[in-house]
């Protein structure tokens, strides 16, 4: 019975320290989806979160600057300035009308300031007849480092 | 003839309701026959699922663009080799390649237990026919990849209609990697469900004894080592074609693959208790039917869009096919459980805290604590929705302050466990088997301190790594030396002879080894640098002891792609080593574009250089060079790990018989699985026992 005890105790000990561990880790990494609608409805704290975006790239939109790459993201007609400023590059899935998933924070401005994206070509075999959905096992061409 | 393969796979679909009705009908009235025919019909299904299966490869090999899934996954010009891995790339062909695998499995199960078990066997048989059945029910009605392409005509009435030509494979997927990571991963995934028939089927039937345990050990050992293997490839897989300079990401797809894995690992250490002490019975059952439950949820992860992820299936309805089943399985556990669990009552209880049971009980623990982080980090947006209403996600911060520690007390445990005695060990025999491997361990850590290391885990992972690798060996030259003095062979056929007597003991130290290597390539991530830079011809960058010179980047027209390449001269120390081409590839028949990394490996660094495109501002390349060290030691770490899984499954051979007496500390004659150095009695005259 006693070595049950100790056991416990021991497992009791390692439990807490990694769910400690858990929560430091959680704290360091959170990021909040939020839908461009939202945004200009946060404030306080909620501002200056991480924040994860998705919309489509704004035919037209995207400008090739020194540093950064500004285009705008729509989402059901409210469109959300976006600076790119990460330092991988563009993947090829990024143009015009596609779908894109940023994630950074969004400066006093209203400017979205985005570390890493991700982009995914608008469905293009929805002309085929009579099929399901593509289902590449890619569904976002970018790098997976971008939850780093 | 295009749709000979949904005939077989609706046949087998009824037959697979037969297989169940029959079965439970055999199990209820005994009646010889009746268990016959509940097997045979049981063979049918598998037969079957096998001519659909090969039905739609030669779809694919004939080029057959009027079916909707070969047109979607294929294309002329896509090489033979890629349109066998095109079969599993999409949803609908992947479920059915589930179905084929866990086809071959079943077959394997029922036809090496055909006349054994009668108590057993046929309710083992009734929990695999419902496994095929789900799968079946997808293959037939949800995601049928036999459906035909079809063009709406005057009156809405439909046409069948034919493409010329596919829209060819994702170039992320044709890479020789991707032709046999999917199988060799699904072979591990479909491979648990074996293990948990038997559970189950035991549990049920109440099949008295341990028997059932020895059975399902090889078998999670099976699907564990392809497991393993399957992870590692496709870690490999993302290092080398994504082109991001890493291996894992902790992304929803990974983790779903790492989850029964680690359930599985505990299992595999877990049952010992069962077998030598009979301890554990309720948590090893219940192990088995969470690997399952793992394995089933990881399927529906990666296919139901839950959680986004980067190599995630297209978001669909077959999630709710999948919950439905989720559930039906956990009730069937439970109702299993309940009813049951007396049967699985333990003998002994837990004697010291210095002892191979409680090693293995915070080796369960530990591995358990693992899965759930994984758990719940992989569940983070979904579960933090519903708790608070907000969809957060967590990155690998979360995931490596848990696993991290984790990591370093498993590895601690690996070391500890096989140096200490069942029951309790005593202070004499810590002394005796402690002395070498923790010196071992620390003068590690000193060689690696003096060296400059000052990363804490990187140390403390050296440091356990020595310590490990010291158990490991001086177990083997314990055991080699005294075969030695008794054959007078030499020391390392002594080791040969000892690991085949009892491969099972030896062949998990060789695993053990293993993950240490795997181990120590992981902690070289901590030095990883990497740099940028737009590159015209002729510059040059620095990265650590490299020097790259680009000399030109030419473009190049293949039948399925066209590429752009960068020509790479590598100096190191002033003297030209090597030239890297980093490639990036354009595939138009679907529009795509791929990354040819150029690797240069040795064991102590990996020098990565990736063609990231052409600059937006200069029109030059981007290069994206890094250096990695100690990445190669993952992979032989995996191929380590590997080989000794496949020792350990091999049965063991016979000791010669032993006239001389026995000497202290013989581990050769225990006979006694994961033993240590302790008996010396009963060496003389018994052989060796057989643990499978």
């Amino acid at each position: 019975m006693k070595s049950k005890v100790k056991f416990g105790i021991g497992a009791g000990i390692i439990i807490v320290t990694l769910s400690c561990l858990a929560y430091v880790g959680a704290q360091q990494s959170k990021t909040y989806y939020h839908t461009i609608s939202e945004i200009p409805t946060l404030s306080g704290a909620a501002l200056h979160q991480r924040l994860r975006v998705a919309g489509d790239v704004k035919a037209g939109s995207i400008q090739h600057l020194s540093g950064h790459v500004d285009f705008v993201l729509l989402e059901q007609g409210k469109g959300l300035p976006v600076s790119y400023v990460g330092t991988d590059p563009l993947p090829d899935t990024f143009k015009d009308g596609a779908q894109c998933l940023v994630e950074g924070k969004v400066t006093p401005d209203g400017r979205f300031v985005a570390e890493t994206l991700q982009a995914k070509c608008a469905s293009k075999y929805e002309a085929a007849p009579g099929q399901a959905q593509p289902a590449a096992p890619a569904a976002y061409s970018s790098d997976p480092k971008s939850k780093s | 003839m295009d749709l000979f393969g949904s005939y077989a796979l609706l046949l087998a679909f009824a037959l697979a309701i037969y297989a169940i009705a029959g079965g439970i009908a055999a199990v209820i009235t005994r009646r010889p026959l009746l268990i016959k025919s509940a097997r045979n019909a049981g063979f049918a299904v598998c037969a079957l699922i096998w001519l659909g299966f090969a039905s739609l490869v030669y779809l694919f090999f004939t080029n057959n663009y009027a079916m909707a899934y070969v047109a979607e996954h294929s294309n002329r010009n896509l090489p033979a080799l890629y349109k066998f891995s095109a079969v599993w790339s999409g949803q609908e062909g992947s479920l059915l390649f589930w179905s084929f695998l866990l086809s071959i499995y079943v077959f394997s199960a029922l036809f090496a237990y055909r006349g054994k078990h009668p108590e057993l066997m046929p309710y083992v048989g009734v929990v695999l026919a419902s496994v095929q059945l789900f799968f079946l029910t997808l293959n037939n009605f949800v995601a049928s990849p036999f459906k035909v392409l079809a063009l709406p005509g005057v009156g809405g009435v439909l046409h069948l209609a034919s493409q010329t030509d596919g829209h060819g494979l994702n170039p992320l997927l044709q890479y020789p990697e991707m032709v046999i990571h999917p199988p060799v991963l699904y072979s591990g995934y479909t491979g648990f469900t074996i293990p948990f028939a038997f559970a189950m089927a035991a549990l049920i039937g109440r099949y008295p004894g341990e028997k059932w345990i020895h059975l399902t050990r090889k078998w999670t050992m099976i699907a564990w080592c392809f497991q393993s293997a399957g992870i590692l490839l496709g870690a490999h897989w993302a290092y080398a074609v994504l082109g991001w300079g890493g291996y894992w990401a902790w992304d929803p797809v990974e983790n779903a693959s790492l989850m029964p894995w680690l359930t599985g690992t505990a299992f595999l250490h877990s049952v010992m208790m069962q077998e030598k002490r009979g301890m554990m019975r309720v948590w090893n059952v219940w192990l088995v039917f969470t690997t399952f439950l793992l394995v089933i949820f990881g399927t529906f992860l990666t296919r139901s869009g839950v959680v986004s992820s980067v190599h995630a299936f297209a978001q669909s309805s077959i999630g709710t096919w999948f919950v439905g089943f989720l559930i039906i399985i956990i009730s069937a556990c439970l109702i299993a459980f309940l009813k049951n669990r007396d049967y699985l009552r333990s003998d002994n209880q837990l004697d010291s805290m210095i002892s191979r049971e409680s090693s293995f009980l915070f080796n369960n623990l530990i591995l358990l604590v693992a899965c759930v982080a994984v758990l719940s980090g992989t569940l983070f947006p979904v579960l933090s929705e519903a708790i608070r209403g907000t969809k957060i996600s967590v990155g690998p911060p979360f995931f490596n302050r848990v696993n991290i520690p984790i990591a370093m007390f498993l590895l601690f445990l690996t070391g500890v466990g096989p140096l200490l005695a069942w029951r309790k060990t005593s202070m004499e025999s810590l002394r005796r088997n402690f002395g070498w491997p923790l010196a071992g361990g620390v003068a590690t850590a000193v060689v690696a301190l003096a060296f400059g290391l000052r990363e804490f885990y990187v140390t403390l992972c050296l440091m356990l790594s020595g310590f490990v690798t010291f158990t490991v060996f001086s177990e083997f030259f314990r055991g080699a030396r005294v075969i030695s003095a008794r054959t007078g062979s030499n020391l390392f056929s002594s080791a040969a002879q000892l690991t085949m007597r009892n491969t099972r003991r030896y062949g998990g130290y060789v695993i053990h080894f293993g993950m240490v290597l795997v181990f120590i390539g992981i902690s070289g991530q901590a030095f990883n640098q990497d740099k940028q830079m737009d590159m015209a011809p002729g510059s040059v960058m620095a990265i650590g002891p490299y020097t790259l010179h680009l000399q030109n980047f030419d473009s190049d027209q293949q039948p399925n792609y066209s590429s752009e390449r960068a020509t790479i001269d590598v100096d190191k120390g002033g003297k030209s080593v090597m030239m890297l081409y980093p490639q990036r590839r354009f595939y138009p028949s679907n529009e795509e574009s791929g990354t040819m990394v150029a690797i240069s490996s040795t064991l102590k660094e990996d020098l990565y250089v990736v063609y990231a495109g052409r600059s937006p501002d200069s029109g030059v390349p981007v290069i994206h060079a890094y250096l990695n060290p100690l990445v190669k030691w993952i992979w032989l770490g995996g191929l380590v790990v590997v080989l000794g899984t496949i020792l350990a499954l091999l049965p063991n051979r016979q000791a010669v018989m032993v006239l001389s007496p026995a000497t202290e500390g013989s581990p050769v004659s225990s006979g006694d699985g994961m033993q240590p150095a302790r008996a010396s009695i009963s060496a003389r005259s018994q052989l060796p026992k057989d643990n499978a």
